[in-house]
């Protein structure tokens, strides 16, 4: 399976049959794109994570020492704007969808090829809107940019911030279209909908709400950018708006964009599961179909960050309510995947690991978010740290473990190189420690009332910050580790096989790195997703 | 007393009506939350040891999803999960009823937010800034509202907490259980000095909230020295007594429903007031012409505060004509008829809801 | 979706001239149910003060000019005629009438544009501009009425905005079918471009009601 280090001989792949910085940049090619992606979502990543580390530092004492009241403002706004709109939302639909729906689905490559491109140029163009927000001061509004505060009383880069974001929009739009267009038209013959594999059942999900509610963000950025610029009143009582109403409006998009952060993250889990207990996915259909009841329901929940605030108290019940509904598919997810391993030839390989952490944090995760979804509990946790612990247990528990979980998993698909076996499953220990050591105590902090997005606070709320910050270097450490092994192992990795992990999808049937148009000759499917029965003893070096 | 610096604690002090009951469901859910993380913990890690790989071990056969066995299972845990779930949206919604609903007789004080700090405003004149001082064992309504951006009034220790917005009046209520001091925290994200828009809510006896009563403000209780507003500007010359004015009588109005010029009709209550005298033109009181000048610019949001309770005094909808309830030394404990701070749902229009 | 005969306008990674097709057609109208999305919010927050401030909003609708708005509507219309007729030329291959009702159709969009521009200028002229200098002689609650201005601006604007790209879209494709660039096999270009513009159409029969009509009922034609 794993022959001998370089030299190599050269096949041709996508990688290689052109060289040079614009055959990178006027590329067309869905997996030279994702590559594109991959690289400018890394560095938005730790840029955010630079923001993150300012933050705990700034928290490990109860007063202000290290940074003054707006830099810290400005700090904890641009961590959540660089991490929501340039990591989370993109990670893994841009880079992993984008390289894989295509092979996945046994096409030459997305239906619309310089759209794809396209949505890569405005996610730049985004950024640099960010970065000069960054450069020139900042912003302190918060990544809710919550009105009148943002139209009115922010001393810092609202528009410049605001347009960024705006701009990104399009980006998830484009490629949103081009996935579900693609999975709609582009799938080889003989690949119905229920042989699809897991991860384009959430791909599709996920595409539908950046479809639907990406343009409602983005009309009310345009409106916050328009009050703030032209004092054209809309949100400010001051001017006889409503500033409940961009709540609604802010909430609807970016509520569903939970969903678009996490779902292609459980396709990744479904595949990794499955692929290491060597078994089909259990409850293929009931998994596939949570993805879309997710999509559904995540659209109708927004009210729920409204209790407090004016919302009628019977909105509050059918939005209390909604919540409940929709943490059902989810908990219908991990019991299957839980299922999945029962009576499987389970391997604990680096993926997998994360895998498994990322049922473990996202079950949590997921089972605080039904503490906030109850009326009377969600009075009293409501902007406290017991919502920042919760989304972090979704968003990084859940969307970056099933982010670093497919990495992981495809690399040796993307690169054609294996890595570290010692160091990755070191690494993924470490982000699980040093993940649960810096939000559970956050869990407690909520409940105690410690609010969120507090400068300086009261001293009997020290203990659980500084356990928090420890936490968090550890988890820094388990992040900076693949950053080296992966890049390390793009040079000097073992060079992979076809397939592997002895996986089932059409993508490892062929090269590794893929050709260009990705397969020889166009697959004709004639079996059901998942099908391990066709698959010879994998033995691999561990 | 209770806010001296504890290194190690799980629970925020217990100081309010609510706080046993919110505490009972957060207990509810960290047991079923429990059991269920722990739960699917054992089981993939049971799983991935007893399933390990094996060499020479083959590809276990397909499972079909569809068998009887499999949908069990599948409704098995959609439907025991939903139903624990529903029990925690019931529990929760029958606290947010009940944190809802202030009772009728709760003594009234305004909080107003400005970046930042919070002014309080009792009804007997007394004001202080970043402190309230209460009562214990008796029902407080807050009347809300700010000056400038949303925040949000939050008292860990009575576990509630209520956004306050401007241009419009939310409220909040709570009965303190506990004598002793506990933080506000602002709650909503407010800008720059946002984790110092703190202060300390102290809990007192009713002798001890006696004496820091009469210690209170020399500038007359809140109706007066809202009555003496009006009359400075100048409301009274068409807010006439008699309904003969050009203006709609004020007597006896609050808490009533009337009709408006567009057909359609409004309750009169702290929003209605405020919106009138700031947008005199957008529910105009049928029978009656616009002519009312905007107040916007002219008075502030403390300057409302005051009309309104003045409005209040003048009496409401059962027809009583008496100052809103106090605590006030000068009228220990009196009207339990419950006047104007009766909350404005519940009030049913009476005879003198057409006044013209 | 067995390979046919390999045209030139057919792209390199799909199987068909058919799959081609369809992909586009679907990538359009996806398009365009984004773009319903992104006015919906517009819609919404229209709605919702509305509702809030009826009267303010039915005085300062009255400050719209009903005529220009109908003559607004009446153009685009008729755009839209054109439009369809040009995408019935693109199909018969009749390369003279494609390039004629284009034209036809950029006029019609041009006429709009300037209209609304007059418009425009009329409302800055008397400061119907929500910001500090507004004013709206005879406006009910007229500390409400810059919402509604406020919309007006916005909705408008944004779909002015689609027009003018539009209007750019147009004058690539007049250029491109001059010079023979579609044929009756492969129009794509033109139906899709036919879609868009007949949701920009339908759009302004939204706004057009809202923005201008629908509050003259209870306070009489002006």
């Amino acid at each position: 399976m794993i022959t001998a280090s370089p030299p190599v001989k050269e096949t041709k792949n996508y990688l290689n049959h052109e060289r040079g910085i614009k055959s990178w940049l006027l590329t067309g090619d869905h997996k030279r794109i994702a590559i594109l992606y991959l690289i400018s979502v890394t560095l938005f990543f730790a840029l955010g994570g630079v923001f993150a580390s300012l933050i705990r530092l700034e928290l490990s004492t109860p007063a202000g020492d290290l940074l003054e009241s707006n830099q810290y403002n400005k700090v904890f706004t641009m961590h959540g704007i660089l991490m929501v709109f340039f990591f989370l939302i993109p990670s893994i639909p841009a880079t992993l969808g984008n390289f894989l729906i295509p092979m996945m689905i046994g096409a030459k490559d997305l239906a619309f090829p310089k759209i794809n491109l396209l949505s890569w140029y405005i996610y730049v163009v985004g950024g640099i809107f960010t970065l000069y927000v960054l450069l020139t001061g900042g912003v302190d509004t918060g990544w809710t940019f919550y009105t009148p505060f943002s139209t009115s009383y922010s001393n810092g880069y609202v528009i410049a911030a605001g347009l960024g974001i705006f701009i990104n929009g399009f980006s998830s739009i484009l490629t949103g279209l081009n996935f579900i267009v693609t999975i709609h038209r582009m799938r080889a013959p003989g690949l119905t909908w229920f042989r699809l594999p897991l991860f384009v059942w959430a791909h599709y999900a996920t595409s539908a709400i950046m479809i639907l509610g990406t343009p409602v963000v983005a009309v009310t950025l345009f409106l916050v950018v328009l009050e703030r610029g032209f004092h054209i009143g809309f949100f400010d009582p001051a001017y006889g708006g409503d500033p409940v109403l961009f709540q609604h409006l802010f909430w609807f998009y970016s509520h569903p964009a939970v969903y678009i952060m996490i779902l292609p993250s459980m396709g990744v889990i479904s595949e990794v599961i499955s692929t290491f207990s060597s078994k089909k996915p259990f409850g293929y259909t009931f998994i596939a179909f949570s993805s879309v009841a997710i999509a559904v329901f995540g659209f109708l929940v927004w009210g729920h960050h409204l209790f407090v605030a004016g919302q009628s108290i019977y909105a509050g019940l059918v939005f209390s309510i909604l919540s409940y509904v929709v943490a059902i598919p989810s908990a219908i997810k991990v019991f299957n995947w839980a299922a999945t391993m029962y009576k499987g030839k389970v391997r604990l390989e680096t993926p997998m690991l994360y895998a498994l952490g990322f049922i473990g944090l996202f079950t949590v995760g997921g089972l605080t978010g039904i503490f906030l979804s109850s009326l009377g509990m969600d009075v009293h946790l409501t902007d406290t740290y017991f919502v920042v612990a919760h989304f972090h247990y979704v968003m990084v528990g859940g969307a970056l473990l099933g982010y670093l979980c497919g990495i992981h998993f495809w690399w040796p698909k993307i690169f054609g190189r294996m890595y570290s076996q010692v160091w990755s499953k070191v690494s993924a220990v470490l982000v699980f420690v040093g993940f649960n050591l810096t939000f559970f105590p956050q869990f407690l902090l909520g409940y105690m009332g410690m609010p969120r997005r507090y400068h300086v606070y009261p001293p009997e709320f020290q203990v659980f910050n500084v356990l928090s910050s420890a936490g968090a270097s550890v988890l820094a450490l388990g992040l900076i580790l693949p950053a080296i092994y992966l890049t390390w192992s793009l040079k000097h990795g073992e060079i992979a096989s076809e397939n592997p992990w002895g996986a089932t999808g059409l993508e490892w049937q062929t090269a590794s790195p893929p050709i260009m148009e990705n397969f020889e000759v166009t697959p004709v499917v004639t079996t059901e997703a998942y099908d391990y029965s066709t698959q010879q003893e994998v033995v691999h070096v561990g | 007393m209770t806010m001296e610096p504890k290194s190690f604690q799980l629970f925020p002090e217990s100081a309010s009506n609510f706080a046993p009951s919110v505490d009972g469901l957060y207990t509810y859910m960290v047991v079923v939350s429990a059991f269920f993380s722990l739960l699917v913990a054992f089981l993939i890690v049971y799983f991935a040891i007893k399933y390990r790989a094996k060499p020479g071990q083959g590809v276990p056969p397909p499972i079909n999803d569809h068998s009887i066995g499999g949908m069990i299972l599948e409704i098995t845990w959609s439907v025991i999960p939903l139903g624990l779930s529903l029990v925690m949206f019931a529990w929760g919604a029958s606290i947010m009823f009940h944190e809802s609903r202030p009772p009728a007789d709760a003594l009234n004080i305004y909080v107003t937010g400005k970046r930042w700090m919070w002014k309080i405003q009792h009804m007997e004149g007394a004001r202080e800034i970043n402190e309230l001082h209460v009562p214990v064992d008796q029902d407080i309504r807050l009347t809300m509202t700010s000056e400038d951006v949303i925040h949000d009034f939050y008292v860990p220790a009575f576990r509630t907490k209520a956004d306050v917005l401007p241009g419009r009046y939310t409220t909040e209520w709570f009965r303190p259980t506990k004598v002793g001091d506990y933080h506000i925290f602002c709650a909503e994200y407010c800008g720059t000095k946002h984790s110092g828009m703190i202060g300390t809510v102290h809990v007192m006896t009713q002798p001890d909230y006696q004496t820091w009563l009469a210690h209170g403000s020399g500038e007359g209780s809140l109706s007066e020295q809202g009555e003496s507003l009006f009359n400075q500007l100048g409301c009274g010359n068409c807010h006439v007594k008699d309904g003969h004015g050009r203006a709609p009588n004020l007597y006896g109005a609050y808490g009533t429903k009337v009709d408006l010029s567009d057909g359609s009709s409004v309750r009169i209550d702290e929003s209605y007031i405020r919106e009138s005298v700031l947008y005199p033109q957008a529910k105009i009181v049928a029978g009656y012409d616009r002519i009312m000048p905007t107040f916007k610019g002219l008075i502030s949001d403390e300057g409302m505060l005051k009309l309104i309770e003045y409005i209040k005094s003048l009496g409401n909808a059962n027809g009583a004509n008496a100052p809103s309830r106090t605590l006030g030394s000068e009228q220990p404990d009196i009207q339990k008829s419950g006047t104007m701070a009766a909350p404005m749902s519940e009030t049913k229009p009476a005879a003198t809801e057409k006044k013209q | 979706m067995a390979s046919h005969a390999v045209s030139t306008t057919l792209r390199h990674h799909f199987a068909s001239d058919e799959q081609q097709k369809d992909a586009a057609t679907i990538g359009m109208w996806v398009f365009l149910v984004t773009e319903i999305m992104f006015f919906g919010g517009l819609f919404l927050a229209y709605f919702a003060y509305r509702q809030a401030y009826p009267a303010a909003f039915a005085s300062a609708s009255n400050k719209t000019n009903l005529w220009l708005g109908a003559a607004n509507t009446t153009v685009l219309i008729c755009s839209s005629l054109t439009m369809a007729l040009a995408v019935h030329a693109a199909s018969m291959g009749k390369k003279t009438l494609l390039v004629l009702f284009l034209i036809m159709t950029l006029l019609l969009g041009g006429a709009f544009l300037g209209v609304k521009a007059y418009e425009y200028h009329d409302k800055w002229v008397h400061h119907e501009i929500p910001g500090q200098h507004f004013e709206c002689e005879g406006c009910e609650d007229a500390g409400h009425a810059p919402l509604f201005f406020s919309l007006y601006f916005a909705m408008t604007g944004l779909h002015a905005t689609h027009m003018l790209i539009g209007f750019v879209i147009l004058v690539i494709l007049i250029v491109q079918a001059a010079r023979g660039k579609f044929t009756e096999k492969w129009y794509t270009p033109i139906e899709m471009f036919g879609l868009y513009w007949h949701f920009v159409d339908i759009v302004w029969i939204f706004l057009f009601p809202l923005l201008y009509l629908i509050d003259r009922s209870h306070t009489g034609l002006k």
